[in-house]
């Protein structure tokens, strides 16, 4: 089984366009962009064990990240990028804060020169949606998986096919827990947090919202029913995240997308 | 959960360094601000490493604690959990430590 994605087993990673063709093998023996074992940092005295002659109860010293694999991807998926033109925003956020809907707003907006890459357990459900807003959308579908990784987004990526000069938005699967820790090869990340879930989801959540270079509040046409304040979300985030801006927006009412679509085109490019 | 990603992850690591030795011990370095859970990576362990050359070996956890460094006072503290509060009430803050996340070392039998 594939250690990155799971593939190989019947609830394996799927990437799919919305008309039900798969572009790409959803079997995959082998990662195209698998570079090979040099990128490891060697401690003093390290052995490379090759199985001849091991003295028993031998230690050898590996001094490896964990992570090796996927941040390797992930840079292979920067420089992918960056050779295209093409920017990438990871949104995050728990299931139901309005990624979607954001996505809906924006295309119908903004829509030209963007592209998507939906994540989700299962189902085609969002894609169908970008699909309809006119929008192109590739879903990735990770079965028993709680998170994007680089391999499943450089899949998605070939899949997608970006134009040059295009923003590839990825919707990450709701989850502020797991896909804080892995690096997809974006730009930047974006946390959407909405006025329905409160002020406490940055302080239980804080690596997630660490992580962030911009933070959306959604749903701000709800706050009149609402006892929170935005001010009290507001202090929140800024009490795990200093830096980074907080742009308070209602997808559905058009309050403060502008300023969400003028951080979007300010995104550096290579 | 992601740990079971993780666990995936260094058993591959470890058996594409040493594919024809067995494994007897796998030391990691998990730190504090990690954002892994050791339970839960041990949890997955077993699971992952059964039928590979890593089957049984024992698991050495070490956490690493957080350090930070406030760049309003310029105090260099300690931190258990991601939430970058210095003492002074500032939020502009450093993590310098703690965010490991690695293979040290295993033993082969």
């Amino acid at each position: 089984m594939c250690a990155t994605c799971g593939c190989g087993d019947d609830a394996g990673v799927r990437v799919t366009t919305v008309d039900g063709r798969f572009p790409l093998p959803q079997n995959h023996p082998s990662h195209p962009d698998d570079a090979p074992d040099h990128d490891h940092e060697h401690g003093p005295g390290h052995e490379h064990g090759h199985g001849h002659g091991s003295d028993p109860g031998r230690t050898v010293v590996l001094e490896q990240q964990i992570l090796a694999k996927n941040d390797h991807l992930a840079e292979h998926n920067r420089a992918w990028l960056a050779a295209r033109d093409v920017v990438a925003v990871n949104l995050m956020s728990a299931p139901g804060s309005g990624k979607t809907t954001l996505l809906e707003r924006t295309i119908a907006e903004s829509g030209r020169g963007l592209g998507v890459i939906e994540g989700d357990q299962e189902t085609l459900f969002d894609a169908r949606r970008i699909e309809a807003a006119g929008c192109p959308v590739v879903q990735i579908n990770t079965g028993a998986g709680c998170h994007l990784d680089a391999d499943m987004t450089a899949r998605g990526l070939r899949a997608l096919d970006p134009p040059p000069g295009s923003t590839v938005l990825i919707e990450n699967v709701g989850n502020l827990v797991c896909p804080a820790l892995f690096d997809l090869g974006e730009t930047a990340r974006v946390v959407i947090v909405s006025t329905t879930e409160g002020p406490d989801k940055p302080l239980k959540y804080p690596q997630m919202f660490v992580g962030a270079a911009l933070v959306l509040v959604t749903k701000i046409d709800l706050l009149p029913h609402l006892t929170v304040s935005l001010d009290e979300i507001t202090d929140a985030i800024a009490a795990v995240n200093l830096r980074a801006p907080v742009l308070p927006v209602s997808s559905t009412r058009g309050d403060g997308m502008t300023a969400w679509y003028e951080w979007l085109a300010a995104l550096p490019r290579a | 959960m992601h740990e079971l990603a993780i666990t995936q992850s260094v058993v591959e690591a470890v058996m594409a360094k040493l594919p024809d030795e067995r494994i007897t011990v796998v030391s990691l370095d998990i730190g504090a601000l990690s954002g892994i859970e050791p339970d839960a990576l041990r949890f997955c362990f077993e699971l992952v490493t059964a039928g590979t050359t890593l089957e049984g070996a024992a698991l050495e956890i070490a956490r690493p604690r957080g350090r930070a460094h406030c760049r309003r006072c310029a105090v260099d503290f300690d931190l258990d959990v991601p939430i970058l509060l210095c003492a002074c009430g500032s939020a502009d803050v450093d993590v310098e430590r703690g965010q490991e996340l690695a293979i040290r070392s295993v033993q082969v039998a």
